[in-house]
């Protein structure tokens, strides 16, 4: 479904990613961990064509996406919500839903879609009229996972999305990912909250200062030594 | 001075303060999208009022049609001055864009000279805005009659564009967050060409309005009307549409009071900008209905 090969990324002198391969199955959630600044948000920014490839391709459905404009990739059904939520903070609840399908020209499927929305989320149908910026941090995360299925992406990207949530937050997002995943999407989930996305996680990836260390099965990494002292904070 | 007097100077203001508000609201949309002021606006405008005078003079098209075209045409040249003169910038630092926009507005006024020639032309005016019309016993000018009129129409319609369609959600959008509003699959440069399209369309809808009622053309024309709309929306919060419109009645509206109400300052007639301007500011920074201005990362 997605294939990164061998991805390069350099910010002026640095080079953030060196070499970065991955590949998602159709139907999977395949979760990248790693520790700050190992360049986890700029694996997902440079797939979808918002920081600059120095080197790599990216291939999704078998076709070459490495150069297109984001808004392109956008189209063919690649969706991502970035890390911190983005809202816009201006507009409704609502409005930033329709904008979530900017790339959509069928009206009624659009209604239908914020429907789904609003049954998915009923705390947003309560504050649809409301301008996003007022919401609390975690509606707002709910909002930007709303925002991003209402085009009915065939991969879903998602940058911490537990990011600054209380704890009974942090589950509920993970069962909506879990939800959106039975759904039949494919989902490339970048955590912190390394426990939670292995245990949901069909394949994994471990990130270190912009090389991969270690990949796996979800379960198969949980149990692994190494990620449990680093990531789990579970002594050995 | 009566009564009469009062509601007659109080249609003028209304409308100088009508043409003012049409073209500050080029001024703030780009501002808002690109924080770029583009120097060129009145330029654009004077433009506008040349192009109808061509079509009317040398054209046997119905003028209503003349300014219909002329107006969009003007549209499509303001997209294109974006085309040309900002969008290769538009990485570079900002004082580059911004040198560019002043380099296009001296490009347009000599164009002018050249092309149009220096010397002042008289501006076609149909005949049906010579009539008077009698609005509750005040005789007022068909042309301060339609002006208001025509800007509320069109404000109504950019209104509706801007809060219910996809494309003045985007532009909402973008004006906050460019890379969100990417993810989102929105055309970023289709969308910056829109908001000059609509700016300049504006500007040469009030270019227009006003070569009827100051029917005298001039090249340089542009200038001195571009920078008071432009301080017409400081004042109201550039950035803001209907902090535009605001700002661009009270700068009509008092111009014209000023004059009438103390005709010994008439000479200061286009200083009155500035200093309000002045005061505005000093009294509150972001203008009156603007936002606190954040930097575009
Ligand atoms: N725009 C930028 N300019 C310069 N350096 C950058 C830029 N963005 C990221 N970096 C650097 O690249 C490296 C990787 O950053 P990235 O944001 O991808 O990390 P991350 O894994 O997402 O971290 P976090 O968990 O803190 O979000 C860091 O060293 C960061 O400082
Ligand atoms: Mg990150």
């Amino acid at each position: 479904m997605l294939k990164v090969t061998n991805l390069h990324v350099n910010y002026g002198g640095i080079n953030a990613l060196r070499g970065i391969d991955i590949n998602i199955e159709e139907n999977q959630i395949v979760t990248l961990i790693g520790a700050n600044g190992a360049g986890k948000s700029s694996t997902l920014r440079a797939i979808m064509g918002l920081v600059e490839k120095a080197r790599g391709k990216v291939e999704y459905d078998g076709e070459d996406v490495t150069d297109l404009p984001t808004k392109d990739i956008v189209k063919k059904g690649m969706v991502m919500v970035p890390e911190g939520r983005r809202v816009f903070e201006d507009l409704t609840v609502e409005e930033n839903l329709i904008l979530g399908a900017y790339t959509r020209g069928d009206f009624s499927g659009i209604r239908a879609e914020i429907k789904n929305i609003y049954d998915m989320f009923p705390r947003l149908k309560e504050r649809s009229w409301q301008k996003a910026g007022t919401l609390s941090g975690g509606e707002q995360q709910m909002l930007a996972v709303g925002r991003a299925l209402m085009v009915k992406p065939k991969v879903l990207m998602m940058d911490e999305p537990s990011l600054g949530l209380a704890p009974l937050l942090v589950r509920d997002i993970f069962e909506i990912i879990s939800r959106i995943h039975s759904q039949g999407n494919t989902i490339l989930l970048v955590e912190q909250n390394a426990k939670k996305a292995l245990e949901i996680a069909d394949y994994a990836y471990v990130l270190e200062t912009g090389e991969l260390v270690l990949e796996g099965p979800g379960n198969e990494l949980l149990e692994n030594s190494k990620v449990q002292e680093a990531y789990l904070g579970e002594a050995k | 001075m009566g009564n009469q007097g009062l509601l007659q100077h109080l249609a003028n203001g209304i409308s100088l303060g009508s043409l003012y508000a049409l073209i500050a609201i080029g001024y703030t949309m780009v501002y808002g999208i690109l924080r770029l002021i583009n120097f060129a606006h009145g330029d654009i405008f004077m433009l506008g009022i040349y192009i109808t005078y061509y079509g009317v003079l040398f054209t046997s098209i119905p003028w209503w049609i003349v300014f219909i075209f002329a107006s969009v045409f003007t549209g499509l040249i303001g997209l294109l001055l974006e085309k040309v003169a900002y969008r290769p910038l538009r990485e570079s630092p900002r004082i580059t864009i911004l040198i560019s926009a002043i380099g296009a507005s001296f490009f347009l006024q000599n164009f002018g000279i050249v092309v149009f020639g220096g010397r002042p032309k008289a501006f076609p005016i149909p005949n049906v805005f010579n009539r008077v019309v009698k609005l509750g016993g005040v005789s007022i000018s068909m042309i301060t009659f339609v002006i208001p009129l025509v800007t509320l129409l069109l404000l109504l319609g950019l209104t509706y564009f801007i809060t219910k369609t996809k494309t003045g959600m985007a532009m909402r959008a973008l004006s906050k967050d460019y890379e969100t509003a990417s993810l989102m699959g929105i055309d970023i440069n289709r969308i910056i060409s829109i908001t000059f399209f609509i700016g300049s369309f504006l500007a040469a809808v009030g270019g227009i309005m006003w070569g009827i009622r100051y029917p005298q053309l001039m090249p340089l024309m542009g200038v001195m009307p571009g920078l008071k709309c432009f301080i017409a929306a400081v004042i109201g919060g550039i950035g803001n549409i209907t902090g535009a419109v605001l700002g661009g009645f009270i700068l009509g509206l008092g111009e014209i009071m000023l004059v009438a109400l103390l005709p010994k300052l008439t000479g200061y007639r286009d200083a009155f900008a500035f200093i309000l301007l002045i005061v505005i500011l000093l009294i509150k920074p972001t203008g009156l209905m603007g936002e606190k201005i954040t930097e575009k990362v």
